[in-house]
């Protein structure tokens, strides 16, 4: 009698605990969206094109539309580039509360080619941070992304990047706010910054 | 104000009408291609199209080139778990009566050792060469670096 009644109690622990580990990981998968957490605030300290080093608190009672991308990337950053710039036109003069950035995770090879004029031509309101590696790192971190290098000696210079392709919506108060995946209709991105606007 | 002008340029001069022409070869018919304007000539090009296998066996597209590019290659842009990177195709099937795109966020060409930068309005000649089809030639209409795609009456989706 013993046994069984030792034996529920092992059971229901083990209930228990695979339910914890299922909620767990249901949090795990969702966050950082953001909405019922703890203020989830990613930092950065980066230098812009210019060289005048840029921080979350310089953008304060903005939206910030962050997309961590390298200028020598010939289909995804584009794209997504052109989204954004769609999007800055389209929000027309409430355009003023959001501020694009486009962080460089290949800052050295990006300065070297011009991360301003790449930037402007997509639209003149993006700016484009590129920093030293381990800002870079920190940055990313913070944001809780993830990018590589990775050696390929049929791409120019003999390597390529991998990186998170989607762009990161943070509030004017700092706060993570979410993200949209990469592929996520203009459109759809403009709907969600005006009904916050 | 440079920046106006520009812009205000790339917008008026986006009319496409060569991305929109069908190139057909025997059984393939291609259309849509088309490539985005580049900051001068030391970053790598794109190139998309859509091509139709309209007819009765499988090919696959093998390889491209042009005078444009010294070292242009097949891509794709695969997203896995979050993480997008761009392993090289060594060739894109195109199934017995399928459609395949070349488009942004999937397989495209990347044009490496670019000749000269790619301007918007112009255009350059492309040798697609599929594996039973042979080789097949076709222009290249240049788009603004904005551009998401041709827009054309009667695309080929």
């Amino acid at each position: 009698m013993r046994l069984t009644y030792l034996q529920k109690i092992l059971w229901a622990a083990a209930a228990l605990a695979s339910l914890a580990f299922g909620a767990w990981q249901f949090a795990g998968a969702r966050a950082p969206s953001g909405v019922d957490e703890a203020p989830f605030r990613p930092t950065f300290a980066l230098p812009d094109a210019e060289g005048q080093m840029r921080t979350p608190a310089d953008f304060a009672g903005k939206y910030l539309l962050v997309f961590f991308g390298f200028t020598n990337c010939p289909d995804v950053c584009p794209t997504t580039l052109a989204e954004v710039a769609q999007i800055m036109d389209d929000l027309g003069a409430q355009s003023v509360e959001v501020q694009p950035l486009f962080i460089s995770i290949d800052p050295e090879r990006d300065r070297a080619l011009g991360l301003a004029e790449f930037t402007a031509a997509f639209h003149p309101s993006i700016i484009g941070l590129a920093g030293e590696g381990a800002q870079t790192r920190a940055a990313a971190n913070s944001f809780h992304i993830f990018f590589e290098r990775e050696d390929d000696v049929t791409a120019p210079d003999g390597y390529s990047m991998s990186h998170s392709p989607a762009l990161y919506l943070i509030g004017p108060d700092g706060d993570w706010l979410r993200q949209f995946t990469y592929g996520t209709p203009a459109a759809e991105i403009l709907d969600d910054l005006q009904s916050r606007l | 104000m440079k920046l106006l002008v520009f812009t205000a340029l790339i917008l008026t001069l986006a009319s496409p009408t060569l991305a929109c022409e069908t190139v057909t070869s025997g059984e393939m018919a291609i259309e849509n291609a088309w490539s985005r304007a580049t900051i001068g000539a030391n970053r790598p090009a794109v190139f998309y199209v859509a091509i139709t296998n309209a007819g009765s066996s499988d090919d696959a597209l093998i390889g491209i080139a042009t005078p444009a590019a010294s070292m242009p290659m097949l891509h794709q842009t695969v997203v896995n778990e979050g993480i997008a990177s761009m392993p090289h195709a060594m060739s894109i099937p195109i199934a017995a009566g399928q459609s395949v795109q070349l488009a942004p966020g999937g397989y495209h060409g990347m044009l490496m050792g670019l000749t000269e930068a790619l301007k918007v309005g112009g255009n350059f000649p492309m040798t697609l060469t599929f594996q039973n089809a042979g080789d097949v030639t076709i222009n290249v209409e240049v788009l603004s670096i904005r551009a998401e795609g041709p827009d054309c009456e009667t695309d080929g989706q």
